[in-house]
């Protein structure tokens, strides 16, 4: 069923958004690789979402709610992200993540 | 698709705890919206206020019968109202050993006190949380601050790096952790922890699937906690950060991280006992080892506490892992107490390190330091605090009468109930708690050694005098572990009634 297409695509943005975050060294970039698992993560509750309501009840709808929570609190978190990244650029003029390394031990 | 909407009751009762946080909120905000630079000061005094009116309706709520609201989505039984109570209790604590730490530097007072009561909203949140949904929203109502709180010295290098640091693992942690949900949500097509479980239990999901979504959800938690090998933020972060902000983070939010997994672990995934086995006790093995080979190193008391609290949460894992055994056994009762061992871990654990980080913060407003060989001849300049970090790091390593033998030996216990069912995991992690206890012994009184022991040539030190805030502080929290370690029943007997799992499942 149409279902199996999602869920690949799904595991495809997953995939590339974890080696993005681990590959990544900019600050942005890294911002958007979370963004990409975001992404797959709502694409996995709405194909569920649909798989269930075709299977179960037609009314089901907690996927598509989930996926509107998730959407919601991205919002909220990139905006937190940003944030730190324009801090980071103003103390170190660079944000590469690579290169905040004080702290060790 | 004509079903009718029906408005679900709301039992005001139940929410009052968070409607009082959220009143203080409001009037937080709005106060430092309309007061002038130099009046900062009250806001403290309107979050504590906050803090502790909330905890009138714990009391209440205490007294009477279990509530539950939306379908069991958001239950208010004895294990949600301790953990509000605790979380409550924690965040009082954090603003008295903030308040100078923040007043006399170069702060912004009224944005630190609402973020800090957000946070704290969405700990008490996730202490009700029995839907994957109300787990997610709370994890992130709680994190979030936490993030801002961080970085809170925005021009300190050391500051910004803790924050970003903590925001990026943080958010890759919570990323991961949705996708495991999502696999969840999507093999059951049930988002209540509830009806996740009855979904699993008739076994039509397919195994592979299923084991892939709990190591995800494992992994997400992994983070939030700092288990080995997912612990590497907490130290930079810890030392990083403002000191009353790690001090939040290394025990509320790390307690919200574990309430999290207990709700989500107990509930939804209790009956999937082998995929839970395999990824726990080699985690618990890990963490706590690790933790307390990486802390003998430290020669910095923050973070030697970072990486005894990594360890600490490796003896925190210990009865989720076993919990399996119970479940297996069919021993529901042994396995909802695995979950009341970690809940009294958690409060004994909570009262010792605020009180260790108000000291260090106290020690730090002299020294400017967190060295431990800048606490040299504590004994003679400050004797209060001195005994006060003697008995804390005493409760970490379990040497009565601080309160944390009992913890330990709660958790030990467990451990080896578990093992006594034929379980080999019980009894290697037992073994193992006895090794690290012994590891993490060595570390804990070389501090005290290091303060009791004087500095000859040096000229000696006027006494010590810290703000009075400070003091209740670590007042509060020394009586505290000292009264759990001498009479235990008074945590024990709190938990009695605090089942999650026949709560929440009815089992």
């Amino acid at each position: 069923m149409l279902a199996n297409q999602f869920l690949l695509l799904g595991a495809v943005l997953f995939c590339i958004g974890v080696y993005g975050v681990l590959a990544r060294r900019n600050g942005v970039a890294v911002l958007m690789s979370i963004e990409l698992i975001l992404n797959s993560v709502n694409i996995n509750f709405l194909a569920f979402n649909a798989m269930w309501a075709r299977n179960g009840s037609p009314a089901h709808i907690s996927g598509a709610v989930f996926a509107l929570f998730v959407i919601t609190v991205a919002a909220a978190e990139v905006g937190v992200g940003l944030a730190l990244v324009l801090m980071l650029y103003r103390t170190r003029k660079s944000i590469d993540v690579d290169k905040i390394d004080a702290l060790k031990g | 698709m004509d079903a009718p909407f029906v408005t679900p009751t709301l039992d005001y009762h139940a929410l009052a705890p968070e409607i009082v946080l959220v009143g203080a909120l409001a009037a937080l905000i709005l106060y430092d919206v309309f007061s002038s630079e130099l009046n900062k000061r009250v806001t403290a005094a309107i979050a504590q206020l906050g803090l502790l009116g909330a905890i009138v309706p714990i009391l209440t709520l205490w007294a009477g019968d279990p509530r539950s609201m939306f379908d069991g989505a958001y239950a208010v039984d004895k294990y949600a109202i301790i953990l509000k109570g605790l979380f409550l209790a924690a965040g009082y604590l954090v603003v008295l050993i903030s308040v100078h730490y923040i007043g006399e530097g170069d702060y912004w007072e009224g944005e630190y006190y609402t973020l800090l009561l957000s946070s704290v909203l969405g700990m008490m949140l996730m202490a009700s949380a029995r839907d994957l949904i109300s787990v997610f929203v709370a994890l992130e109502v709680l994190s979030i601050p936490g993030y801002m709180l961080a970085a809170w010295r925005k021009r300190d290098l050391a500051s910004g790096e803790a924050g970003v640091k903590y925001y990026l693992m943080g958010v890759f942690a919570t990323a991961v952790l949705l996708y495991g949900m999502s696999l969840v949500y999507g093999l059951t097509g049930q988002t209540q922890l509830r009806a996740i479980a009855d979904a699993f239990a008739s076994g039509q999901a397919p195994k592979p699937v299923l084991s892939l979504a709990i190591v995800f959800v494992l992994v997400g938690f992994a983070f939030k906690v700092s288990a080995v090998p997912f612990h590497t933020w907490a130290p930079d972060t810890y030392e990083g950060a403002p000191t009353p902000v790690t001090a939040f983070l290394a025990v509320a939010s790390k307690t919200a991280g574990f309430v999290a997994l207990m709700n989500v672990v107990a509930v939804a995934f209790h009956g999937q006992t082998d995929v839970l086995r395999w990824m726990l006790v080699p985690l618990a093995a890990i963490t706590m080892t690790v933790g307390n080979l990486i802390a003998v190193r430290q020669t910095n008391i923050i973070r030697m506490l970072a990486y005894s609290g990594v360890a600490q949460a490796g003896y925190m894992l210990c009865p989720l892992a076993v919990m399996g055994t119970f479940v297996k056994a069919n021993d529901m009762a042994a396995a909802d107490n695995s979950v009341r061992t970690l809940l009294v871990y958690l409060i004994i654990y909570a009262a010792m390190n605020l009180g260790g980080f108000a000291v260090v913060i106290a020690v730090a407003r002299r020294t400017g330091s967190g060295e431990i060989s800048s606490m040299r001849g504590m004994f003679q300049w400050a004797p209060g605090m001195m005994m006060a970090l003697a008995i804390f790091l005493g409760g970490f390593a379990g040497i009565p009468p601080a309160g944390g033998w009992f913890g330990k030996f709660a958790i030990f216990k467990t451990t080896m109930d578990a093992g006594a069912l034929n379980d080999g995991a019980g009894y290697f992690l037992a073994f193992l708690i006895g090794i690290n206890s012994v590891i993490a012994a060595f570390y804990y009184v070389r501090v005290i050694w290091t303060m009791v022991s004087g500095n000859e040539g040096d000229l000696p030190q006027a006494p010590l005098k810290s703000p009075a805030a400070l003091r209740a502080a670590v007042f509060i929290t020394a009586v505290a572990v000292v009264a759990i370690g001498v009479v235990p029943t008074l945590v024990s007997h709190i938990t009695d009634n605090a089942t999650l799992i026949a709560a929440a499942t009815g089992r």
